[in-house]
């Protein structure tokens, strides 16, 4: 069958990345296939300038709400790194156990909100509620699971106020970190039930693989989340100080975001980067988890980040108990109600890089001897994906191009799901006016 | 209004972080569907449709494209709920206002930002200000804060559909900071915008949580009458410096603007 293709959506304005697909083909023959990205752009690089030191992690967790604490965190990185200011080891516990909490809730989100509801044929998740009664309910305790560790460490499950240059406002008690302890221990069946769930319908998951470069964090003792240092699956460990020559930021045309290429024409960050390059420091039930979908390292099919977002939910709660056990063990370090580490301003440079949900994180800001950013600077990682994204369409659009129209959509938007780009773009993709034999321009 | 009204969520500039807290509500979200028929809200679902009563509108308006999409909902709704600080005030969006446009765009984009310039690269377009709803369209009601706050979210709904009159309420955040028994953040040497901000909503969040209030919920009504004195009196502060204080979320408040023509879009 050689058909006629014209596949285009509406223009929509949007942080994180906004979406849509242009297919043309005539005659079988495909002539046109890009991702498109439309973001309004909020400039937020130029918000922070002119702003005091104290202010900049405030203003950049706006970025994006689903991520908000991983913004404020490599904020403040950067910010610590540039004054030179210390975090202490208690501290850092305290981090991780917030960046666990949002990356648990956004994973959740992603798979129990979007994917799943496609795996299962429907439009969302509310219907789901009548027809997947349990499965819904135990999306929403996990989910709920998340948002509570970001209420217990953060003050808040979005836009939490408790993190601040040197360290933290307030901790929490030992009795609360023996609340999030139980609620974790009794998460498993409910992660177990996710797991079976997601096996159950795997088989709908594309087919698809295309050799490309991961990049993600990477330390010497631990799965990398909030502490260390780049590493790409091609070259190996990267110089953060230099993370300009890793991303390579470029504008084009078709984008508001700008687009990234590292060793090759482009790379993934995310979930499955993670779990490719760091795959052996995986708790044991998370490698259980990659086990029954045979996920192991290097995958280059890009709809197992689905699954590899699994495997670190789970990773995730066993960390986040061994973390609260050290904590518990060592005892709490108590500090006032309204605490504010001393800091000296100096003025300098700093560059912070955590994982985010969606992948590496980088912030970069340049202070004036008064703590005034003059600068400032943000990779964010939907934005290091989307050349990934425009070059697994161009391979993957050939081999379907003799399918029916509506099902070469439906695997192009389960493609740019599976990178979960932002929740509010992925649903939106799926709103694409499809316009047979026609091109009516944008 | 019908037995069970058609509700519908729109979003504009912004982090979708008040969208997120209507989600984050959980169960109580499958309580919420039970009496209003959700026909769009994008970040859940994929359905969509143009009937519905009720619009909740979330993000700043900060191109020509956001502002024809606006009027459209405001012309299928009845009624028009501004969510959100960057919605109802243009939250942080409106920092950029106070700054020279061309700066904003260089420093963003450097070379390339002559691609706003270039009529072809027609992605690269944007108002030089941000603005919130109420700047464009009339909008009926509105729910505070950056993020909004999920109880008051179904409050509001509740009263909506109850018949009530779910205007905000027009005290300071510090009552609610009594409320909560905090430490007052003037006591603790720091600035706070709680005497003029409004609260009733929020709990005082941010300075209960150890930080200091910044002013996302919009000022009072009249920040010169309804402050809260008391704490200006005894700290020696007055409404015009806190106006001018630390301006995150206050740019387009302090020099409110209405266009009436679209403003020129910088392509």
């Amino acid at each position: 069958m050689s058909q006629d293709i014209s596949i285009e959506g509406d223009l929509v304005t949007r942080v994180e990345g906004h979406g849509e697909v242009l297919v043309n083909a005539t005659n079988g023959e495909l002539e046109e296939c890009e991702w498109q990205v439309v973001e309004s752009p909020r400039f937020f690089e130029s918000m922070v300038v002119g702003r005091s030191w104290d202010e900049t992690h405030h203003i950049v967790s706006r970025i994006c709400a689903i991520c908000s604490a991983t913004h404020t965190m490599t904020a403040l990185k950067a910010i610590e790194d540039g004054l030179n200011i210390d975090v202490s080891r208690q501290d850092r516990k305290l981090r991780k156990l917030v960046l666990a909490g949002e990356t648990i809730q956004s994973h959740v989100l992603h798979l129990g909100y979007l994917a799943l509801p496609d795996l299962a044929g429907k439009k969302s998740v509310i219907p789901m509620a009548d027809t997947h009664e349990e499965e819904v309910k135990t999306v929403i305790r996990l989910h709920e699971l998340g948002n509570d560790m970001l209420r217990t460490f953060e003050g808040r499950a979005s836009h939490g106020q408790r993190t601040i240059p040197g360290g933290f406002t307030q901790i929490p008690d030992e009795s609360e970190l023996k609340e999030i302890e139980t609620a974790l221990e009794n998460s498993w069946d409910d992660v177990e039930a996710v797991v079976d769930l997601i096996l159950s319908l795997a088989e709908q998951l594309p087919d698809f693989t295309r050799e490309t470069e991961f990049i993600s964090l990477t330390h010497p003792d631990e799965y990398a989340l909030y502490d260390g240092v780049p590493y790409s699956s091609d070259t190996g460990e990267l110089d953060l100080d230099n993370y300009e020559d890793i991303v390579n930021e470029h504008v084009v045309e078709q984008s508001t975001a700008k687009f990234t290429k590292h060793n090759r024409k482009s790379y993934m960050v995310g979930a499955l980067a993670r779990v490719n390059n760091n795959y052996d420091q995986l708790s044991p039930k998370a490698k259980e988890v990659a086990e029954s979908f045979g996920l192991e390292p290097v995958c280059h099919q890009p709809f197992m980040n689905n699954v590899a977002q699994l495997v670190e939910t789970a990773h995730l709660i066993e960390n986040s108990l061994d973390l609260i056990d050290e904590l518990l063990e060592a005892g709490l370090e108590e500090q006032s109600d309204y605490h504010k580490p001393d800091v000296d301003v100096t003025a300098g440079r700093g560059i912070g890089a955590t994982e985010a949900p969606r992948g590496i994180l980088f912030h970069d800001y340049t202070f004036d001897e008064d703590g005034i950013a003059e600068r400032g600077n943000c990779v964010i990682p939907t934005n290091q994906n989307h050349a990934n994204i425009q070059h697994d369409m161009e391979k993957m659009v050939p081999t379907m191009i003799d399918q029916p129209q509506d099902q070469i959509q439906h695997t192009l938007e389960m493609l740019v799901r599976a990178y979960d780009p932002c929740i509010s773009c992925s649903t939106h993709y799926l709103d694409i006016e499809f316009v047979e034999n026609e091109n009516e321009g944008e | 209004m019908s037995a069970k009204p058609k509700v519908a969520f729109f979003d504009f500039a912004g982090c979708e972080g008040d969208q997120l807290e209507i989600i984050n509500l959980e169960d109580r979200l499958l309580d919420l569907v039970e009496v209003v028929d959700i026909v769009s809200f994008r970040e859940a679902m994929s359905e969509h449709s143009d009937d519905y009563e009720i619009a909740f509108v979330e993000g700043s308006i900060t191109t020509q494209h956001d502002l024809e999409r606006l009027e459209k909902v405001r012309s299928n709704a009845d009624i028009l709920i501004a969510i959100g600080a960057c919605a109802t005030i243009a939250g942080v969006n409106a920092i950029r206002n106070d700054q020279d446009f061309e700066k904003v765009k260089e420093r963003v984009y450097g070379e390339d930002a002559e691609l706003f310039d270039d009529p072809d690269a027609e992605l690269f377009e944007a108002f030089e200000k941000a603005y919130p709803a109420q700047a464009f369209v009339d909008v009926e009601y509105q729910v505070p804060g950056c993020p909004i706050d999920g109880d008051e979210f179904i409050q509001m709904i509740t009263l909506l559909l109850e018949g009530g009159d779910p205007s905000l309420p027009n005290h300071a955040v510090c009552v609610d900071c009594k409320i909560e028994e905090n430490t007052c953040t003037f006591e603790r040497g720091e600035t706070c915008l709680g005497p003029i901000t409004r609260g009733g909503g929020c709990d005082a969040t941010c300075v209960t949580q150890g930080a200091r209030c910044w002013g996302c919920r919009g000022m009072v009504d009249n920040p010169d009458d309804d402050v809260y004195e008391e704490v200006l009196q005894e700290y020696d502060v007055t409404t015009e410096q806190l106006v001018n204080e630390f301006t995150l979320y206050w740019s387009w408040e302090r020099n409110p603007e209405y266009p009436a023509e679209p403003p020129e879009v910088q392509q």
